[in-house]
């Protein structure tokens, strides 16, 4: 395989909300990491930890307190308002958002809502073609021709959640930002959804970064999974790392809490606890560290020979661990 | 076991630019005294609109057609406006699917967990606010006293979803509805506030219908499942019938879509096809058209319940005598064996 081409590139971020007041939040407390062209790097972590404001932050909804973020090759916090280059650069990045309630505007039929862009980048060659274009991606997102004329509030949740979709698909797309997409729909369009994510990105080679907080599906769809905490990643590993040999105790944590569609297991079933205080909030000063080829974990100097052993000792029991 | 509630042939219209949504068809369900039921299914199979209907709270364009609600010997459906604000401050209280539309940006949040008591009893603002404090500490929230002037916004996501279950449980209601309570939250937080669910339902003696999409949540949690398709219930029983002896093919596919820790195929399970239009509604089974199991009898003629237990039954032409036997899917081929071995010929204690 040849080298990777880093589409996006984000160094040392901070965010801040409020700095120096009361109030201060920091959101995200210093990241750095890369995304390949035509990956999927899934983003997982507590409510809270930061996800929704990176994905934020890398469409430039955000100024960044600090750091720096490049979209290929160039830094975004130098396209200028109004400028092609920010206009090409906004039909390029989509963002597909959290909440399917807010994100769409209540005054538009759904047909409106998903043709905004095709309008606004001038995509459609005719009043008929932007028909078509808009019945196509209602049907690919599994709703139908009936609903272009209905308005957003006549849907169910998860039926708005596919406008989303549906919205940001239309404009031809580069790079895809998806905030739980799918974590308000049920799991046969869940399936159907990712599946066709999965299909459009190998068709026209999409990008994408996918938060989530279902641990089954964000594994399944994607190559790398950055693990938040508290605006923190402390693990950043291939999709089989993280979940065969997890690492940080957050983490170890966090794969233990998945629910799993067994009754029989699940009354059985033991959540291990994770204390920030020790893996996290000591004092000591912590960063991304490689312990084993392609996996990084947030670990102080004195931690890195523990978490050394740990994977290499969690790689010697790899086939007894895998049967279970 | 004592019924608290019972759903007898709900049918619900909405009106809409393109014409009649028949989003309810013939819903019949009961919820037993103390237990969890769960209501899965489709994206728009009627789920929000079936638990709303309990509460008289539905959209102005709908219309209930036909049915009624049977709740401590009164039809809910039948009751005036007075009757609902006195059953949904006393008796029955909603968590939302949306927690954040849920909580009034500018209001404290002591007022608005003392609120329903302020408003269905006699209570003094002080006592209230003390009951407050209680409740929020019981559903996790620390050092509860000195946040009752915070606002929400002050709140993670999490903790707002705690807050919007202190203020549906302060007044001990008789049925707790949650819709898709969870689904905003990550599965640490999740697993807190089932935990939470299990432990107020204990302290309060409450019956629960859950809802959510989430057939993990479902396996920890319930004890009898609804499951809905296209405005109607196609298949119901305890939960382990659900998991490990479904007999509807719709059941079925939704536990295929399910993927594991150790799904490794490239394509993930999907039901093939779209849901069908609720204007024109199809003759005959409305999963007919995406069901590879589809009889020819599917298409002209609905199927009636057939009851595979005392406890479970699926509309399905499948389950008659008359069918031809298929072979199962191999998902659903692992989890019958489970049945076989564990379930099966024991008796499941109903
Ligand atoms: N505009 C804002 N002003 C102030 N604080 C904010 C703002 N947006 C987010 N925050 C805070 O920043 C932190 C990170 O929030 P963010 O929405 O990125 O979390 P998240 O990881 O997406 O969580 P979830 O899984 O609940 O969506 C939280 O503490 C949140 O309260
Ligand atoms: N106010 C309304 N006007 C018109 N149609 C409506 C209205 N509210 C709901 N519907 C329709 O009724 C059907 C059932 O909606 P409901 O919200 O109950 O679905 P749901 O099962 O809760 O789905 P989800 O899992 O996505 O929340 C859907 O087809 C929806 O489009
Ligand atoms: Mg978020
Ligand atoms: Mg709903």
């Amino acid at each position: 395989m040849s080298e990777p081409e880093v589409l996006l590139s984000i160094r040392n971020l901070v965010q801040t909300f409020n700095p120096g007041k009361r109030n201060e939040v920091k959101a995200i407390q210093d990241i750095s990491f890369d995304i390949y062209k035509g990956e999927t790097l899934g983003l997982v972590g507590e409510s809270g930890s930061g996800k929704t404001t990176t994905g934020r932050s890398l469409i430039r909804l955000y100024q960044p307190t600090s750091g720096e973020i490049m979209y290929a090759g160039n830094d975004i916090a130098k396209l200028k308002h109004g400028s092609k280059a920010m206009l090409d650069f906004r039909r390029k990045v989509q963002m597909i958002f959290q909440d399917p309630y807010a994100s769409l505007d209540p005054r538009m039929k759904v047909q409106d809502i998903i043709a905004e862009g095709i309008d606004v980048h001038h995509l459609a060659k005719s009043e008929q073609d932007r028909e078509q274009q808009v019945q196509a991606l209602l049907e690919e997102v599994g709703l139908n021709a009936s609903h272009a004329t209905r308005y957003p509030h006549e849907f169910s949740g998860g039926q708005r959640q596919r406008i989303g979709i549906a919205r940001a698909l239309a404009v031809q797309p580069e790079f895809i930002i998806a905030d739980e997409p799918i974590s308000a729909l049920d799991v046969s369009i869940q399936a159907q959804v990712v599946n066709l994510l999965k299909d459009i990105q190998d068709r026209q080679g999409l990008t994408y970064l996918f938060i989530a907080h279902d641990l089954s599906m964000v594994k399944y769809i994607s190559d790398r999974i950055a693990v938040m905490h508290y605006g923190r990643l402390v693990e950043l590993a291939s999709a089989d790392e993280v979940y065969n040999h997890p690492l940080h105790p957050y983490t170890q944590s966090l794969l233990s809490a998945i629910p799993v569609p067994d009754p029989s297991l699940e009354r059985h079933r033991k959540p291990i606890a994770y204390s920030a205080a020790e893996a996290e909030d000591d004092g000591k000063q912590r960063d991304l560290v490689e312990v084993y080829p392609g996996h990084f974990v947030f670990a102080s100097e004195d931690e890195v020979a523990g978490y050394q052993n740990a994977a290499k000792e969690s790689h010697g029991t790899q086939s007894v661990s895998q049967e279970q | 076991m004592e019924r608290i509630l019972d759903v007898k042939n709900l049918e619900i219209d909405f009106k809409t630019y393109a014409g009649t949504v028949h989003a309810i068809r013939d819903v019949d369900f009961h919820l037993n005294k103390g237990e969890t039921l769960a209501i899965v299914g489709e994206s728009g199979s009627g789920k929000s609109v079936t638990v709303r209907t309990l509460m008289g709270l539905l959209a102005s364009n709908a219309k209930i057609v036909g049915g009624s609600v049977d709740f401590e010997g009164k039809d809910i459906v039948q009751m005036s406006e007075k009757e609902l604000t006195h059953l949904r401050g006393n008796d029955i209280a909603m968590i939302f699917q949306d927690p954040m539309t849920s909580l009034d940006p500018t209001m404290t949040i002591g007022k608005q967990v003392a609120e329903p008591l302020r408003l269905h009893t006699k209570i003094s603002e002080k006592a209230a606010l003390a009951e407050a404090v209680r409740v929020l500490e019981l559903v996790g929230i620390t050092n509860a006293k000195a946040r009752l002037k915070d606002y929400p916004h002050q709140f993670s996501g999490g903790q707002r979803q705690r807050i919007v279950i202190a203020i549906a449980i302060i007044n001990n209601p008789k049925i707790l509805i949650a819709d898709e309570p969870t689904t905003a939250l990550d599965v640490t937080i999740q697993a807190q506030i089932l935990e939470l669910l299990k432990e107020v339902q204990e302290k309060i003696d409450t019956s629960i219908i859950f809802i959510t999409h989430d057939l993990g949540v479902v396996a920890g949690i319930a004890d009898r499942v609804a499951v809905m398709y296209a405005g109607k219930i196609i298949e119901y029983g305890q939960v382990d019938e659900i998991f490990y002896n479904a007999q509807h093919p719709y059941t079925w596919g939704l536990l295929e879509a399910m993927p594991t820790l150790e799904t490794k195929s490239d394509r993930l399970y999907a039901i093939p096809g779209t849901p069908p239009n609720l204007i024109n509604p199809p003759a005959g089974d409305a999963f007919a058209a995406r069901n590879e199991f589809a009889l020819a009898i599917d298409l002209q003629q609905e199927p009636p319940f057939f009851q595979v237990s005392p406890t479970h039954a699926a509309a399905t032409w499948l389950l008659d005598p008359q069918a031809p036997k298929v072979t199962l899917p191999p998902e659903i081929q692992r989890r019958h064996q489970i049945w076989e071995e564990k379930f099966a010929n024991k008796g499941v204690n109903a």
